[in-house]
């Protein structure tokens, strides 16, 4: 067989890695699987981009070791605005590849909330982790992205709350990019057992341009019975990156999940947000916002899948696209046999705001259930004059009205967002790009 | 401030490639309130979107002029800056901005930048505003119209009258689906409006709201033009024995321009 994966690393190096990270045997043992079943895996197929010639596999350097941060006056000053010491202490922060600043309040500790990074927690609690790592949700076979993931994964937290803990602040996770040379394969796995609650927010920002980086990122959310997590999530990678997201939650009976994602990347992106509804009675909602310019293309794939009897999933994407960029939603609601009574809603929906930029929305239902209700509503189109006529009829000029309506269609996931400064981050990132 | 004055002029206006107004000459000053009355697709509510430069209407002929300036040559924010204001029949739903946010960008559009209106002078203004009209608190951090009722949208149109304060005001329809509480009070928010700077159309084809409102001026559209004028004595004629009488004496069969308002 021929090798079809030119990547920027050998097996050799991926054990001794794993190694010097003291990792358990079976993470190990993963990655070396992974590694091996790389070529005979397909890579994933976004539906209508094509994805083959883009580089997920050469990178520079899998790892930038960098300082981790001494206190809170050292961080860069594009992160300090989303970091509220007094409000919110529960904090990680990851330094390109490195755990750079840590803190969790004593109360959570004491109620056995774990929220650490990833490696940290392959360690301490090996046991746990196994049990979810791309087990149930993103599984290493699925395809070649997610194959190289497992093999090459060199960052990101993990977050446990255990049975019947309800955290009431935010949980929030900072991923900074300040190397040109770094390479993200980030895994973020938050597990929420029967009957807890978190909110959870995290940053990718960059504070560099990237040097022809490679991001594969996977999220993991698992929502046991009657759970409940809220995600946020604001991306802001520079665009140098061609990146890879897929953040995946799976509900037990009765548990819900809420997505609010601002994908704000500046490079080329394929996003796949999917969330399986297991359990009878579970709630999945998902909204993304997105905006594509300069010479960007993106896909941005969104999918409930009912098992459940009596789940109920809500997809909202809603994005703008300028210049010469492209940008896809493909939305799917599928209903598997069995989930009857199962409720499937989606509204997907583009603003083209100048002659080349393209954009596309495909709404898919796959219903294999008579008793249910599924619905959705898609468009692509240009801001509508007779809402510009109605706010210049207030002495507002074009310019005003047209960000006024643009950004008021952003709005739905910037008002989810739970921690005040990235709600307010992601408000500026959208108004800098859509100027 | 003084009292300004809108002149319209032998107005020619259609839509889509079909003469809608054939004609119609009309002045409003400061002080001033007056009343278009006709049928429905007489051309009353394409007067109004005409005068404020509704993209789809376009004027063939005619002029329209504010304080002897011409408006057909200002773009549709110029027109509100100069002191015009249109209360509109069907206004825009505009999702994800606040009802606070737009008026504060309304008001700011007219003012120097470095002098915007200051935070608490506007959230006083505006509560002030809307305790008069009658309006729940919560309107002020709803999205600008959407899911508004038909009489919470005519409300908020008269709350930005109030706080935009223009010149001249053209309200149309604004008594269109209001029951009786609701048109008391947005006949009490004109009526504060009332004073020798600000000037009033108010276009309706019920004679209801002009018993709340006492216009100066009562005009009657038929056919794309202004076929009778008078004072409020006129209104109370429509109200007790309709338009036929007008038609009769002006021989007119016909009364629309063949396309609904």
């Amino acid at each position: 067989m021929t090798t079809v994966t030119k990547l920027s690393v050998e097996k050799e190096y991926i054990n001794t890695y794993s190694q010097q990270n003291n990792e358990p045997a079976w993470l190990t043992e993963k990655r070396n699987q992974a590694f091996d079943g790389l070529d005979a895996i397909p890579m994933p197929k976004p539906d209508k981009t094509k994805i083959d010639k883009w580089n997920f596999t050469n990178f520079s350097s899998h790892v930038v070791k960098s300082e981790a941060y001494a206190s809170f006056e050292e961080l860069p000053e594009a992160v300090k605005p989303l970091i509220n010491l007094e409000e919110n202490n529960n904090l990680y922060i990851q330094r390109n590849n490195t755990p750079a600043f840590f803190s969790l309040s004593e109360e959570l500790k004491a109620q056995g909330v774990i929220f650490t990074d990833l490696f940290t927690a392959a360690r301490e609690h090996s046991d746990l982790v196994e049990k979810y790592f791309m087990k149930s949700g993103v599984k290493a076979d699925e395809h070649r992205l997610a194959a190289l993931h497992a093999a090459l994964v060199n960052g990101g937290a993990f977050l446990y709350v255990p049975k019947n803990v309800e955290v009431k602040q935010p949980i929030q996770a900072i991923f900074i990019q300040d190397n040109p040379d770094t390479t993200l394969f980030n895994h973020v796995l938050i597990v929420a057992e029967d009957n807890s609650h978190v909110t959870y927010v995290e940053n990718y920002i960059s504070t560099v341009e990237s040097n022809q980086g490679v991001a594969n990122i996977i999220t993991e959310v698992i929502a046991n019975a009657n759970a409940h997590v809220a995600f946020g999530a604001v991306d802001t990678l520079s665009a140098g990156f061609t990146t890879y997201v897929n953040r995946r939650g799976v509900a037990g009976r009765d548990a819900r999940i809420e997505w609010a994602l601002g994908l704000m990347n500046d490079g080329h992106t394929i996003s796949d947000n999917t969330t399986y509804l297991m359990g009878d009675g579970s709630f999945g909602d998902t909204k993304s916002v997105v905006v594509g310019r300069g010479e960007q293309k993106q896909n941005f794939t969104t999918q409930i899948i009912h098992h459940g009897l009596r789940s109920e999933g809500y997809i909202l994407k809603h994005g703008v696209v300028k210049d010469n960029s492209t940008i896809i939603f493909n939305g799917i609601g599928k209903i598997e046999h069995g989930a009857s009574k199962a409720n499937a809603e989606q509204e997907s929906r583009v603003l083209i705001l100048s002659e080349k930029a393209r954009g596309d929305a495909n709404p898919i239902l796959l219903i294999d259930e008579d008793d249910v209700t599924a619905g959705h509503a898609a468009s692509v189109g240009r801001v509508d004059p007779l809402q510009l006529y109605y706010l210049m009829s207030r002495g507002i000029t074009k310019q005003d009205a047209e960000r006024l309506v643009i950004t008021g269609f952003l709005a739905p996931v910037v008002n989810q967002l739970p921690v005040e400064g990235v709600k307010k981050q992601l408000a500026e990132v959208i108004e800098r790009k859509v100027r | 401030m003084s009292a300004s004055t809108l002149t319209i002029k032998d107005l020619h206006v259609s839509i889509e490639g079909k003469e809608i107004l054939k004609g119609v000459n009309l002045e409003v000053k400061g002080g001033e309130i007056h009343a278009i009355m006709g049928p429905n697709g007489t051309g009353k509510s394409t007067l109004s979107a005409a005068i404020m430069g509704h993209p789809k209407y376009e004027v063939t002929s005619g002029s329209i002029s504010f304080d002897g300036e011409d408006v057909l040559d200002m773009e549709v924010d110029e027109r509100a800056r100069v002191g015009l204001f249109l209360a509109m029949q069907y206004p825009s739903e505009i999702s994800g901005v606040t009802n606070a946010e737009f008026l504060r960008s309304a008001i700011n559009a007219r003012r120097e930048e470095g002098d915007e209106i200051s935070l608490m002078k506007f959230i006083r203004q505006m509560d002030k505003q809307m305790e008069f009209l009658e309006m729940s608190e919560d309107m002020s951090q709803r999205y600008l119209n959407e899911g508004f009722s038909g009489g919470e949208k005519k409300r908020n149109e008269i709350l930005q009258l109030m706080m935009i304060q223009p010149k001249i005001a053209i309200l149309d329809e604004i008594d269109s689906g209001l029951d009786i509480d609701a048109l008391k009070v947005v006949s009490k928010g004109i009526n504060e409006m009332r004073g020798e700077d600000f000037g009033c159309l108010i276009i309706t084809h019920y004679q209801r709201l002009l018993n709340y409102i006492t216009p100066d001026f009562v005009h009657v559209m038929m056919q794309g033009r202004v076929v009778k004028s008078g004072g409020p004595e006129l209104a109370a004629r429509l109200e007790s024995e309709g338009y036929d009488w007008i038609k009769q004496e002006l021989g007119i069969e016909d009364e629309t321009v063949g396309q609904e308002a």
